[in-house]
């Protein structure tokens, strides 16, 4: 079984809470949005020591204080830049070579040579 | 019982009187009209002035690049003697990497003049960057709302990308689900803590962008001798056309064509929890490229400083394939690796490039930065991860949540115009509409209608007459 994560007091880390339950969400919102709570996930330094689903405060870079579950502790980012896409892989080779091949034929005039 | 959105709402005009400092009230001459001119000067900067601030911020006087690879390819496959020379405004050179800085620097600016403790503006894009690095270098306190993820904690790996960057420049970042909630929880947030207003709507923000314009001008005009034949803008909120256009006008480049561009994604709906992980850009499309230009007074500020249809003379629409295709292009081609929001109006550019004559020049006045989330590679994933399907194929075929269809060529690339007659309509549409009912345009109503959509008294009394009927 994983271990607990927790965070000591001072700790930066994040919390999430819920902002409107969907009862008190805006009018005309599409229904798959509607039916849903609008939540906020924020970071900050931890007001106390708690666990990875437990409630507490934390203190945001501004100075405010706002009560959340914990969520992570010392939160990072995984965004990447992912494999090559396959379809764009040979963009670079065709379109080199068509522009060679264009400034090679006859069609390309002395100014345009030149970079005009 | 109001719930809580109603109610901070039906306080917004008073909260935002005080965190924008500024009272608009002043300006109103009508339920439609208002004095345009005089909201734009009441700040009181020049261009000069504004010039100067913002060399001071690390902001604006970025390189002007002529495309000449990019040229010659278009060359390539042009009509004989069709083509224009391309050139692009390198933004991303800017302090957070965007031409956003221009309008951060200016709301800060006015934040630290105006004595307010911290600045708060709702933004997922570039603009969050922009105002989180100005607050830094001002010492402000910094609060950036976000719409990041939907309700299964998925985010738009670009949205989370600009999580990473403000809280890089030390904002606190309010990461949220999907909805237009995000608004009154500003208000919320602006009313808690007294602070500033950032809007990317105000007047200080879209004055900031008349130096890109006007260094366009002039960079081309030292180049050709000419104004720039035209200028492609990547459009959404209307902000980047607006300020483009007037700073253009403002150093005498009065005869370019003024063309805004956004990606096509019709038929996805901006509110809705699933549609927002199928589409594969954050912003500079047509779901807020529309909306804003037939209405642009649905921003944050009583009056939108950002009115696009005063000045587009034409608006395109590019697909994300055509968009994805042109990103990889301009960085095997030009050695510019650079986000997408400048690729669409590229996108746009290479099209009509094409029908242009030799001598004619197509700026594309922005680029952005990339990396990881923002880069067109994680977008391709993302979207096949979110069952969007991505194939080689004509873009024409492709449909907006459900496909992505990458071009097989450059002759491909084709921008589709969108009929301004039938923008200016619903601009008029939603003016009356607003006004209430019953409501009779006065003659300084049609005039300011008719500036207000680029167009002519004649016109407007003719939608108007039209509405009346139907």
């Amino acid at each position: 079984m994983a271990e607990t994560i927790r965070c000591a007091s001072g700790d930066w880390v994040e919390v999430r809470y819920v902002l409107l339950e969907p009862a008190d969400r805006a009018a005309n919102l599409p229904a798959d949005t509607a039916a849903q709570p609008l939540l906020v996930w924020i970071k900050g330094f931890a007001r106390q020591a708690a666990a990875v689903g437990e409630e507490l405060a934390i203190e945001t870079t501004t100075g405010r204080i706002v009560t959340g579950v914990l969520t992570d502790v010392n939160p990072g980012y995984s965004h990447t830049f992912g494999r090559p896409a396959p379809e764009l892989t040979h963009v670079g080779r065709d379109l080199r070579a068509r522009l060679a091949a264009h400034r090679a034929s006859d069609a390309v005039t002395p100014a345009a040579k030149a970079g005009e | 019982m109001a719930s809580r959105t109603e109610a901070i709402l039906t306080r917004k005009g008073e909260i935002m009187k005080r965190a924008l400092g500024m009272d608009y009230s002043e300006f109103e001459r009508s339920p439609i009209a208002f004095d345009y001119e005089g909201m734009m000067a009441a700040h009181g900067y020049s261009l000069d002035q504004i010039t100067a601030i913002q060399a001071a911020a690390g902001v604006g006087s970025t390189p002007l690049l002529e495309l000449h690879n990019l040229t010659d390819l278009v060359r390539s496959y042009a009509e004989p003697g069709k083509g224009a020379r391309m050139f692009v405004k390198d933004e991303c050179a800017n302090m957070a990497g965007s031409f956003k800085d221009r309008r951060a620097s200016m709301s800060i600016h006015a934040a630290k003049a105006k004595g307010y403790a911290g600045v708060i503006a709702a933004t997922s894009g570039n603009y969050g960057a922009a105002v989180s690095s100005q607050a830094a270098r001002a010492s402000l306190a910094c609060i950036i709302c976000q719409e990041a993820f939907d309700s299964r904690h998925v985010g738009q790996p670009e949205i989370i990308e600009k999580s990473r960057i403000c809280e890089a420049f030390g904002a606190e970042v309010i990461q949220m689900t999907v909805g237009p909630e995000l608004f009154s929880h500003m208000l919320e947030l602006l009313d808690e803590t007294g602070y500033f207003a950032a809007s990317l709507y105000s007047t200080y923000g879209i004055s900031g962008i008349e130096t890109l314009g006007a260094e366009v001008a002039r960079e081309i005009a030292a180049l050709t001798g000419a104004p720039p034949t035209a200028v492609v803008i990547t459009h959404a909120g209307g902000g980047n056309t607006t300020g483009t256009a007037r700073g253009l006008r403002r150093a005498g480049a009065t005869t370019t064509e003024v063309v805004s561009a956004s990606v096509d994604l019709s038929g996805l709906h901006m509110a809705s929890d699933t549609d927002f992980n199928r589409k594969s850009f954050t912003t500079g499309h047509t779901g807020f490229g529309v909306p804003f230009a037939t209405w642009p007074d649905r921003a944050d500020v009583p009056r939108n400083a950002a009115r696009a249809l005063r000045y587009m003379d034409r608006y395109l629409t590019v697909t994300q394939g055509e968009v994805f295709y042109v990103t990889e292009a301009m960085a095997k081609l030009e050695g510019l690796e650079r986000g997408p929001s400048g690729n669409t109006a590229m996108a746009a550019a290479i099209s009509i490039a094409r029908d242009l004559p030799r001598d004619a020049t197509v700026v594309v006045q922005e680029t952005e930065y990339t990396g990881a989330g923002k880069h067109h590679w994680a977008q391709l994933n993302f979207a096949r991860a979110n069952g969007v399907e991505v194939r080689l194929g004509d873009p024409t075929e492709s449909v907006p949540g459900r496909s992505i269809v990458i071009p097989e060529r450059p002759e491909q690339i084709h921008a589709v115009e969108m009929d301004l007659g039938k923008l200016r309509h619903s601009y008029v549409r939603n003016a009356l509409q607003h006004a209430g009912d019953g409501y009779d345009p006065t003659a300084e109503d049609i005039t300011f209608l008719a500036a207000d959509t680029n167009s002519t008294p004649e016109a407007v009394e003719q939608i108007v007459a039209g509405l009346r009927e139907g």
